[in-house]
């Protein structure tokens, strides 16, 4: 284990990072939103429960079963024998209860805008990338490059999750109660990554902002990561995190680990998401 | 992109080549260009099994040049000469296909020698030489490959395979998956990835007499660790070593008579899901080539960046 360099965080006003994004700030007029609507994005009833037997189905079929019966209102779906297929639950634009009795393989739940989805299996590859909103829960373990982009909500594993999580992070908040491999936080934008188990080499390297709190051991950081004080908000805002994760672990908040951008390689404009805005 | 597939069963023989094909099949739109296994089954008789090609699957799709089959037998008369002449007892010979054969010999002497010799005859190559290891590779998906050489029913404790999208040499047997770490016998390989050092690696090893029979860079893994186990250095040893000395991305397989390992570069960019239980260890490019061999729910989870594991059968 490499020791970490402390830094003096607070003079450099490191930990005092506003999180913006899709689910922080509102980018918006609400007089507007009749003009902001998605194709595709049902009203649902969460009362109406129905099922999918994916036993026999491409993973294909399987997404347009579940547009289908959102399409008819149904706001409960429970997938079964989902058998670590690829893309399940893909591009879901409304609000929904997902529920996956099994595993699913790469790139499950991805494009997501407001479902809620409980895996009570595994996951592969890039679980949930891109997600905008809503809340991912899987119960086991992660592959590779969980949460890779995801601009908004909320992505918990309870087991331990492989390299890259997080990669190029735009926003929402991801929390492992394992471990995690290498270059977790990769090129992280924005957001907020909790590890609560250990983690490996180059962990949030080339960040350009965003935060990651390891409540395990660090093998090593990447370029311009820096370790940040960790202030009472942030142990305030870890514990009702934590808590709505449902991670059943035995937690010393004070001995958890704040990692910033040192922001050396920093070349990212603090304004651009309102310029941005001005010229849509 | 590639897939990659093993599975070893602890202390027992099953259907192995069924496993196998089963799992390479689910992987074939990671490589649709050839597929390959390295199975190992039960032996024969203390004998060694030598698979060997005298030419090359020039179906559509082929990169390999058009030849006349009737070259294919004058080959393989040189071939039982070599072996005649070198001391080895042929007892056993079967045509699988035009260019493709299985023998079974006995030989006392050093396979190096023998593997020279062999391979001395014009497009000749030795796939597998081994007691129990047979490696078989061609060009399409495992379901057409297994057919073709009628491993659906193979028995023995365990198997690596692969799935080839050609992207740096051709469509062909040579530079299909696995490889043999020539000359020892029983020692295979299949990769998932790309060597970036790949032709400083091969002129070393050439200087040290070490042999390639492609421009695949898959086959220095099999070659690099063939020349670290000549030099003593024990499988997993040698496999921890490759991290450092081979560059770039790489998820690759080994299996030995009674081993399979697993090794990870540093920066973990390729994907491999394992499963582990009491009696076997399935690993694959992806968890869905384990379901068609374990359909039940199970718990599996990525090694991490930098690791080797080898088990026992």
């Amino acid at each position: 284990m490499a020791s970490i360099k402390k830094h003096k965080s607070t003079e450099m006003g490191l930990h005092d990072e506003v999180l913006t994004g899709r689910t922080q700030q509102v980018f918006f007029n609400p007089e507007e939103t009749e003009n902001f609507f998605y194709h595709d994005a049902h009203k649902v009833d969460f009362n109406k429960r129905t099922e999918i037997d994916a036993n026999n189905l491409e993973c294909i079929d399987i997404n347009r079963k579940i547009n289908e019966l959102m399409a008819k209102g149904y706001g409960t779906i429970v997938i079964k024998n989902p058998g670590s297929k690829h893309s399940i639950g893909v591009g879901i634009l409304n609000k929904l209860n997902l529920i996956i009795e099994g595993s699913l393989g790469y790139f499950g739940i991805g494009s997501v805008d407001g479902p809620v989805v409980r895996i009570s299996g595994r996951v592969g590859w890039s679980c949930a990338e891109n997600m905008m909103a809503g809340k991912v829960v899987v119960e086991k373990n992660a592959g590779s490059c969980f949460g890779a982009a995801i601009r908004g909500g909320d992505l918990i594993c309870k087991g331990s999750v492989g390299a890259r999580s997080g990669i190029d992070m735009k926003g929402g908040t991801i929390i492992v109660g394992g471990d995690a491999g290498a270059f977790t936080g990769f090129m992280m934008q924005r957001g907020r990554i909790v590890i609560l188990g250990d983690v490996g080499p180059n962990l949030g390297d080339s960040l350009y902002d965003g935060t990651i709190f390891v409540g395990g051991s660090i093998k090593s950081l990447g370029a311009d990561a820096v370790e940040a004080e960790l202030t009472d908000l942030d142990i305030a805002w870890l514990k009702r995190k934590i808590k709505v994760s449902e991670i059943d672990k035995k937690i010393d908040y004070k001995k958890i680990t704040k990692i910033v951008s040192g922001k050396k390689l920093w070349n990212y404009d603090n304004l651009e998401p309102t310029e941005r805005k001005g010229a849509i | 992109m590639c897939g990659i597939a093993g599975i070893i069963h602890k202390g027992k023989s099953t259907n192995v080549g069924g496993e196998m094909q089963k799992m390479l099949q689910s992987l074939k739109h990671r490589g649709p260009d050839s597929t390959g296994y390295a199975l190992y089954g039960n032996g024969e008789s203390n004998n060694y099994i030598l698979r060997f090609k005298v030419g090359e699957n020039v179906k559509e799709g082929s990169s390999a040049v058009m030849e006349d089959e009737s070259v294919y037998q004058e080959r393989v008369e040189q071939v039982n000469s070599k072996i005649s002449t070198s001391g080895a007892t042929l007892h056993k010979e079967e045509q699988i296909t035009p260019y493709s054969y299985r023998y079974v010999i006995s030989y006392d002497g050093d396979l190096l020698d023998l593997a020279k010799q062999i391979e001395s005859v014009e497009m000749t190559e030795i796939l597998s030489l081994g007691k129990s290891l047979e490696l078989i590779k061609d060009i399409g998906d495992a379901s057409v490959v297994a057919e073709q050489y009628e491993l659906g029913d193979f028995a023995g404790t365990h198997g690596i395979g692969h799935t080839r999208m050609a992207t740096e040499s051709g469509v062909d047997i040579r530079s299909a998956h696995p490889y043999w770490a020539y000359p020892f016998s029983d020692v295979s390989v299949v990769h998932n990835g790309q060597l970036t050092n790949y032709w400083n690696n091969r002129r070393a090893l050439e200087k040290k007499g070490m042999r390639f029979m492609s421009t695949c860079d898959s086959e220095l893994i099999a070659v690099y660790l063939a020349d670290k186990i000549r030099n003593g250095i024990e499988l997993e040893e040698a496999m921890r070593g490759s991290l450092d000395d081979l560059d770039g991305v790489f998820t690759y397989l080994v299996a030995t008579k009674d081993k399979l390992g697993m090794a990870k570069d540093h920066m973990a960019a390729k994907p491999m899901v394992l499963y582990e239980s009491d009696d076997l260890v399935a690993l694959a490019s992806e968890e869905v080539a384990i379901r068609t061999v374990l359909p039940e729910e199970i718990d599996t989870y990525d090694p991490y960046e930098g690791e080797v594991k080898v088990w026992q059968a």
